[in-house]
């Protein structure tokens, strides 16, 4: 199994020599950490059981909500502000503190950090994402969970995303980064 | 129960959403960010010839087992945790939305916009094919959305994940001013 894991890797290597370095990898959320360790399929469960508990508060808080993104983007409302900047407050102390603490994986591999390197992607596709998401009233989590609140038709805007995700895919050496 | 079914205050989610960070660290050194998976969908969907595209789009599985459990809580938070109560908005929203003919607040999801029945009109199909494609090639080519950028990439502290976030809500003030009344009164 490692063995073949060990190949594919190479084979990719060779195929795209670039695309392996870490920081366009990590400019693309591309999991650049990649675990020595094999573990069997199941593992992934823990990863569902976090998405979960995200689903239910993307719901609850009304992070999914139509109104309240069009409400943030009218100044009507402090709500989706507050879950942001709360969010990226809890998240900054959590990565600080594991820093500092030197914390590992709980199989006890090292948690690493990479930097972001800027381009011009992060402001033109910024703003052609922030024109969809005041539409759409969804970044891409929400996409999801629209879906599952019923409102099935989000379905053609989810397809419609990945079509604009595989066009950017198709383009990308045509476009300034 | 009831305080559950309510909708849920800024800094409860804030505090929930804010330790999804580490707890993703914690299971396997796992980077919070979800757009990815829209990659992850095409890498495995539908490659073609794109280099892009051309990875080991298993290695992220962990990534479309995080999205399935979204859309398994959303599911849970609709059936089990849901407010009876339709949906509260400010009264200028509400005016404003009442002269286009958006009056239903009982989900979280205008009816009266986003419907199979409005997909065919050109307001909804603008918004949600249109606004779909711009979410999908937007954040790809910004490198990541709300979650990789606004919410891990600021609490690691990056500056470019910063610049990011200022113009996803830039794209964001001017669609929501500029252009959506427009939308809105087709």
């Amino acid at each position: 199994m490692e063995n073949t894991a060990t190949t594919t890797q190479k084979a990719f290597r060779r195929v795209l020599p670039e695309e392996t370095d870490a920081e366009v990898r990590s400019l693309h959320a591309m999991c650049v950490n990649e675990s020595q360790i094999v573990l069997p399929w199941w593992h992934n469960l823990s990863y569902l059981a976090v998405g979960v508990l995200f689903g239910i508060v993307l719901v609850k808080a009304e992070v999914i909500s139509w109104f309240r993104i069009q409400e943030m983007f009218r100044l009507e409302s402090f709500h989706m502000y507050g879950v942001i900047g709360s969010a990226v407050v809890v998240g900054a102390l959590s990565v600080l503190l594991i820093k500092k603490l030197q914390a590992r994986t709980l199989y006890g591999e090292p948690i690493t950090f990479g930097d972001k390197t800027f381009n011009k992607g992060q402001i033109i596709g910024g703003l052609i994402f922030g024109l969809g998401w005041a539409m759409t009233g969804a970044c891409p989590g929400p996409l999801f969970a629209q879906i599952a609140t019923g409102a099935t038709v989000i379905v053609v805007a989810l397809l419609s995303a990945i079509l604009g995700t595989w066009c950017y895919g198709y383009f990308r050496e045509r476009l300034p980064h | 129960m009831e305080m559950l079914q309510q909708p849920w205050p800024w800094w409860a989610a804030g505090i929930l959403i804010g330790l999804t960070v580490p707890l993703l660290l914690l299971l396997g050194n796992k980077h919070f960010g979800i757009s990815g998976n829209l990659r992850h969908i095409c890498a495995a969907c539908f490659p073609g010839n794109i280099r892009f595209f051309q990875y080991d789009w298993r290695k992220e599985a962990w990534n479309l087992f995080f999205v399935a459990g979204i859309v398994i809580g959303a599911l849970i938070a609709t059936v089990w945790l849901k407010d009876p109560n339709p949906v509260k908005i400010h009264p200028d929203l509400a005016r404003d939305l009442a002269a286009v003919g958006v009056t239903n607040m009982e989900h979280l999801v205008p009816k009266d916009l986003f419907s199979w029945d409005s997909l065919l009109t050109w307001r909804g199909f603008i918004l949600m094919v249109i606004g779909g494609f711009l979410v999908g090639f937007g954040t790809r080519y910004a490198g990541g959305c709300t979650s990789g950028h606004a919410i891990m990439g600021l609490s690691t502290l990056q500056w470019p994940s910063l610049v990011a976030t200022i113009c996803f809500m830039v794209g964001g003030f001017l669609m929501t001013h500029l252009i959506l009344p427009y939308i809105l009164a087709l």
